[in-house]
Parts: structure tokens; sequence; C-alpha cells
């Protein structure tokens, strides 16, 4: 469903992915690790359409269509949805309302009726379920006042509702408890399915326990140095990064 | 994420849905401000030798007065002999009721969303609907009359019920009080009249709405609202114009007065002609609001949102002189392009217990600039007097500017006055994490906008909430690239 050719992209001028190739097929969810710095979130913006990102070489084919040439809400619409690394605050506006506004447009694009307020609330109580929210959340601003882990749990739950195709998650274990991790990753979990397929951001081995991946990629330096099954990110958590950037020939 | 501006910048042209003229003939006095015209317009509205003399002192007070120069705005010199004091659509014979109004207004009011069959009427609003320098209909006046409620012109109300308006005429905005309401107490033309008899709550809203037509003249309204003990009203008045390529002046006085107990709410959405994108044209909206919670435990609260002229000038204010009476002033006001704001309140604290609560939120997009300008005064006698003010100003792009002046007088040393202020910026992130969810940068701004501007959308009435919120929107379309 996803193919990504040789890309090639920089920010504020400095080149951090130079040349990567991907392919994910429905059903798949990848993970894409690597030290700091190595180019795992910018591949994420990238993927998503963030403006400040530049693209210079390189393809992105999403379901067959060329997804670098459509703009982040296009994107959005055919199934993109990154869940960020630092969600940001719309002060005043709340949640439910933020989310259906954003749901009803998805929805009109994929040729569905829109929903309306009745049948908009039964579905995100099911949802808010799954992720075990509040209910008082519903009524708060979009972020604002949140703690680290509501924010993260606030963006899984707009994907839960938003039901993309692709689901990006921009290191979203970074600062959550071990109870919060499980939560996430059973919403994550309960929405994995034939049709729908994650690439999974992360340093850290820890949140691959709970969402068990299909394919482990390891990012270096803006490219992906090694490939393997799911046993590859237990390696890496045993030895560091730091042996994959050796010389092949010394290893 | 830093915040590139670069894509924010892009200004596009907006586009302005009232501009257009009505045809219709009219009835105008020659241009230009004297002793004979003032006599003229007074003469015009067969209006009684007290009211004339009023005039006239007002006349020769202005006649010593300079314009303000304090306000942040800048504006060439206006041509005071230039403009046409008097502009009255023709009336074809006396109207006997609603049906006869001349079908070419009807059809302007019509066109502007404000029908004038009572049928077709938002359920539960009376509105007043003053074109030019006349007030041509007035709905739901009779069912009104039947609760002992006036709402009518301010010209039916001098004919009618002169007691009542040489009562409170200029007891809330003296007619020495300032160059433009001097000016307007010289030569205003027409305007809303409303009275609540003791204990009454007014079942409906009362609104007025305020069309400038014809060439070069000015409007000079003239409202005065007086809520008797224990009574409720809630008011609203909305305003458009068409486009010009000259600048017109709207030089309006209004006075409220609330008794013991009484509560006056008053909501203003106003949208005159901004102007062109180079600030060509445009309505220059110099105003005088101020209301008097004269009774113990009185109310008055103003509500305003500001999304059109080319210049506004107004400080909605409240003289809080019963004990226990409190005054609140709720603004949004939106400056895009070249247009320019000063706006606030004055809250004068003479009473005891008395309380204000100020909530301002002002959008700077293009090149506008939005300055907000508040006093809080709290007389010696005062005791116990509390205020709150909150200022928030957000920016898009970064052309445009926010200024904020608070005046706090406090001569008692019971007073608590809080005093907060923010200046924020859309960020690039926010718009893509709104886009990121599917939604065009369009939604995203008008989404983030209309959560900066809750708490004050949060006291409109409903329908008009929804009303103002879309105006918000048309008013910062294309602000963002």
């Amino acid at each position: 469903m996803l193919t990504v050719r040789n890309l090639h992209a920089r920010v504020a001028g400095r080149e951090i992915l130079r040349g990567i190739d991907l392919s994910i097929k429905f059903g798949e969810v990848h993970a894409i690790m690597g030290p700091n710095g190595s180019g795992k979130s910018t591949l994420a913006r990238v993927l998503a359409g963030h403006p400040e990102y530049e693209v210079t070489d390189g393809q992105v084919t999403f379901e067959g269509e060329d997804l670098l040439a459509m703009d982040p809400e296009t994107r959005a619409r055919v199934g993109v949805f990154m869940a960020f690394q630092y969600p940001v605050e719309i002060p005043g506006v709340n949640n439910a309302y933020f989310l259906k506004a954003a749901l009803n447009t998805v929805r009109k694009h994929r040729g569905d009726e829109e929903l309306d307020a009745m049948e908009f609330m039964t579905l995100i109580r099911d949802r808010m379920k799954r992720l075990d929210m509040d209910e008082s959340f519903l009524n708060r601003p979009v972020n604002e006042g949140f703690s680290g882990g509501e924010k993260k749990r606030n963006e899984i739950f707009q994907m839960a509702v938003l039901e993309p195709k692709l689901g990006v998650l921009d290191e979203t274990d970074s600062g959550l408890d071990i109870d919060a991790l499980r939560i996430v990753a059973n919403g994550v979990n309960a929405m994995r399915g034939a049709n729908r397929s994650f690439l999974v951001v992360t340093h850290y081995q820890r949140l691959l326990n709970y969402i068990v991946p299909d394919v482990v990629h390891v990012l270096s330096d803006g490219r992906i140095v090694r490939s393997g099954g799911k046993d590859l990110a237990l390696e890496l958590e045993d030895k560091g990064y730091s042996w994959l950037e050796e010389p092949v020939g010394k290893r | 994420m830093s915040t590139s501006t670069e894509t924010i910048e892009q200004l596009a042209s907006r586009e302005y849905k009232h501009g257009f003229y009505t045809d219709i003939e009219q009835e105008v006095i020659p241009r230009g401000l004297s002793e004979d015209i003032v006599r003229m317009i007074s003469a015009k509205k067969q209006e009684p030798q007290w009211l004339l003399d009023w005039r006239l002192q007002s006349y020769r007070a202005w006649l010593t007065m300079k314009e303000p120069a304090w306000g942040n705005i800048t504006f060439g010199p206006i041509d005071y002999q230039h403009i046409i004091y008097y502009a009255a659509p023709k009336p074809k014979k006396k109207l006997a009721s609603l049906d006869e109004v001349d079908p070419e207004i009807r059809a302007t009011f019509e066109k502007l969303g404000i029908p004038l069959d009572e049928q077709k009427m938002l359920s539960g609003v009376a509105v007043d609907a003053v074109f030019d320098s006349v007030s041509v209909a007035t709905t739901f006046k009779e069912k009104l009359g039947e609760l002992g409620i006036i709402f009518c012109s301010f010209s039916e109300a001098v004919h009618n019920h002169p007691e009542l308006v040489k009562k409170y005429l200029g007891t809330v905005v003296p007619y020495t009080d300032n160059f433009f309401a001097t000016l307007n107490s010289a030569v205003f033309s027409d305007g809303s009249f409303a009275y609540i008899p003791k204990g009454m709550r007014c079942p409906m809203e009362l609104s007025t709405y305020f069309r400038i037509n014809a060439k070069e003249t000015g409007q000079f309204e003239r409202t005065l609202i007086i809520a008797e003990e224990g009574a409720y009203v809630s008011y609203l008045e909305g305003c458009t114009a068409p486009m010009r390529d000259e600048n017109q002046l709207h030089a309006a006085v209004v006075e409220l007065v609330a008794l013991d107990n009484a509560t006056i709410k008053y909501s203003t959405v106003q949208n005159w002609y901004p102007g062109d994108k180079e600030g060509k044209g445009g309505i220059y909206n110099f105003v005088t609001k101020r209301g008097k919670c004269a009774g113990v435990n009185s109310k008055i609260t103003w509500t305003q949102v500001e999304t059109g002229s080319a210049i506004t000038w107004k400080y909605p204010g409240c003289i809080l002189q019963g004990d226990n009476s409190i005054g609140e002033f709720y603004s949004v006001a939106t400056t895009n392009n070249r247009q320019q704001a000063d706006t606030g309140t004055k809250m004068i604290h003479l009473g005891k217990n008395t309380k204000s609560t100020i909530v301002s939120k002002g959008i700077s997009a293009g090149h506008g600039q939005n300055t907000y300008r508040g006093l809080v005064r709290i007389a010696k006698n005062a005791t116990g007097a509390h205020n709150y003010s909150q200022c928030d100003s957000l920016l898009i792009g970064d052309k445009c500017g926010a200024h904020t002046f608070p005046y706090l007088e406090i001569r008692n040393s019971t007073a608590k006055v809080e005093h907060e202020a923010s200046t924020s910026k859309i960020g690039e992130d926010q718009i893509f994490y709104c886009r990121q969810r599917g939604l065009s940068s369009e939604e995203a701004v008008n989404l983030i906008v209309s959560g900066f501007c809750r708490d004050v959308f949060r006291q409109l009435p409903m329908e008009f909430a929804v009303e103002a919120q879309k105006l918000l929107s048309v008013s910062l379309e294309g602000s963002v690239g």
C-alpha cells in the first residue's frame, strides 16, 4: 500500500533523509528504530506532508497514487494519519467539536454521509471506552492543559475515530508510563487488520513488546541500514545502536 | 517546531457580501453643516422646540471642539462641510402597516437576511430597520405594546413619548461629551428607542439593523434604551453599507439606563464596509456608547463583534452608579488588510461593591492595526469595587499589529483590580495539526480563531453567535495562504 523509493528530504537546509527505500503491505506493522538524529521523525513528518520539510528526491506512492503531490489535508483524507510526537494545543476549541469537523471532512472525501451529533456521540463513546478515557475530556479544549500521557492517548483516540488506512506513530511511547503505554498499545492493536497498516517510529524496543511488528527497520544517518523481523528490535535493545554504524567488514 | 511566516503571509482578496447599492428615490438635504441645516433636519422630523434647542446648543458646543487626536489610528482630514447630513428614501405615502414598506427597501433588507415580514422573522426577534437617516419599519410593535414595552424608531418616540425622551436624552452621554457625540447630538436623524416597564422581562430579542445606502452621507443614529425597575431586555444591532471608494462617516450615540435590579444586554455585530485591500473607502465608525447602571443591583452587558469598518473608534462603557451594580464588556475586534481599530471600554465605579468584567479579543491579519484601550476608574466612595480585565491579541502573519493601553485610576484602597493580557500568533504547527486531521488551512484558521473568541461568542444570543462566527470567517478570508 505504501512504497517509498530513494527518498531524500531536508529541513532548514540540512539533508536528513538520504535515500529511504521502504515497502509496506496492507495489514503489516513496520517499526522504524534508530538513534537520535537518524531521521525517524523526519520520515514520519515527510509522509504527513509537513510544510517545513522539503523532499529533494525520490517517490512515495500510497495505494498507487503519488503521495508527495498531495497537500497535507488530502493525505489525511485519503487515509494517512500521523500521531504527533508533540501534539499541538488549540485553546478554546473543544475536542468533540474538533474531532467531528475532522471526521466529517474525511467521511465526505470518502463519499460517506456526514454523521449527525447523535451518531457521532455513539461512535466516540465506543472509542473512548477503548482508550479508557473520561467523558469530561470531550468538552476540554484540544490538548490544552493535558499531561504528556493524555496528549498521546488523545492522538490514538483520534486515530481510532478517523480510522485511517495508514497510521504513522511518531514516538508515541515517549513520555508514557507503563500503564499508559499498555492502553495506547491496546488501542493500536484493536485497530490492526487486513485493511490497515502502521508505521511505528520509536527509539525504544519497549513499545514493540506491546505492538508486535512484522518488520523492523533500523535507520542511521538518513538511510535504512538493517531490516528484519521482530527479533531485530530485541537485538538492538541488547547491543545498542553503535554496532550498526561500524563498517560491515568489522562485524 | 518553529513558525514559518511565509505560508501564513499570502494575503488574498476578501469579499464583502453586503456591498450592493439600492437605487431608490431619495430625499436629501444640501451638503454641509450650519444652524440652518440643524433647523432643517429638526423641521423635517417635525420636532418640538425643546429638541431643536437641544440640537442647537449641541451644534454651538461642537463649533468650539476639536477632533480627538489621541487614538492609535490615522486618517486624512474629514471635510464636515462635504457631508450630507440627512438622506431618506422618499415615502410614497404614509405607511399603515409593514406590508406597505417600499418593495425596493424590503428587498434590500431581504437580501441582507433581515426579512421585514413578521412571519418570516427569526422567532423571538423584533427588528427596527434603519435605512440611511430614517427608520423604515419596526416589527412586532403591537405585540410588544400589549406588554407595555415600547419599541419604535427614535423619531416616533419623540412624538409619542416625549416625556421619556426628554427625561433621559443626554443623561448618559451629555451633549458636550466628545467631538463626535456632540456632532451627533446636533444632527442625529433616527435610531431606535426601547422602554421596558417595571418588572417586565422582554420576551423577545429587540434588534436594530442599520443600513447606509446613500452616497456621501453620514449616518448619525441615536439609540436610547431604558429598563425600569426589575426589567430585563436583550438588544442586538447589526450594520452594513455599500462598497464605495470614499470614506463615509458613521457617528452614533447609544445611551442605556438601567434602574434598580434591571438588566440590559446590548450586543453589536458590526460589519460596515471595511474598504478595499489597499485601504480605499470604508466606513469611519466613530461611536459613543455608554450605559448607566443607575439603580442598585442593576447590570449592563456590552458584547461587540467588530469585523467591518475602515476605522473603528468606540468604547462602550458603564457608569456603575447604583450599589452592587455590574458592568460587563465582551469584545471581538478583527482588523484585516488596512483596517484600524481602537476600541475598548470605560468602567466607572461610583457605587459600593460594584463589579466590572472586561474580556477583549483582538485579531489582526494583513496590515491591520488593533488597539485595546480601556479605562477602569474606581471613585473615592466606591468601597469594595472589583474589576477583572483580560485582553488577548491574536496575530495572523507578521505585518499586522496589536496594542494594549489599559488605564487604571484607583481612588479607593479597598478596590480589587486584576488585569491579564496575552499576545499569541497562529502557528504553522497549529495549522499543520488541523490539516493532518483533514481540515483545510482556511478551516483551520477559522477553528483556531473561533476558539480564541469563545468567551465572547458565548455571550451572544444563540442565532447571532452562529452569524458572528460566519462573519468572522468571511472577514479573515484569504488571510492565510
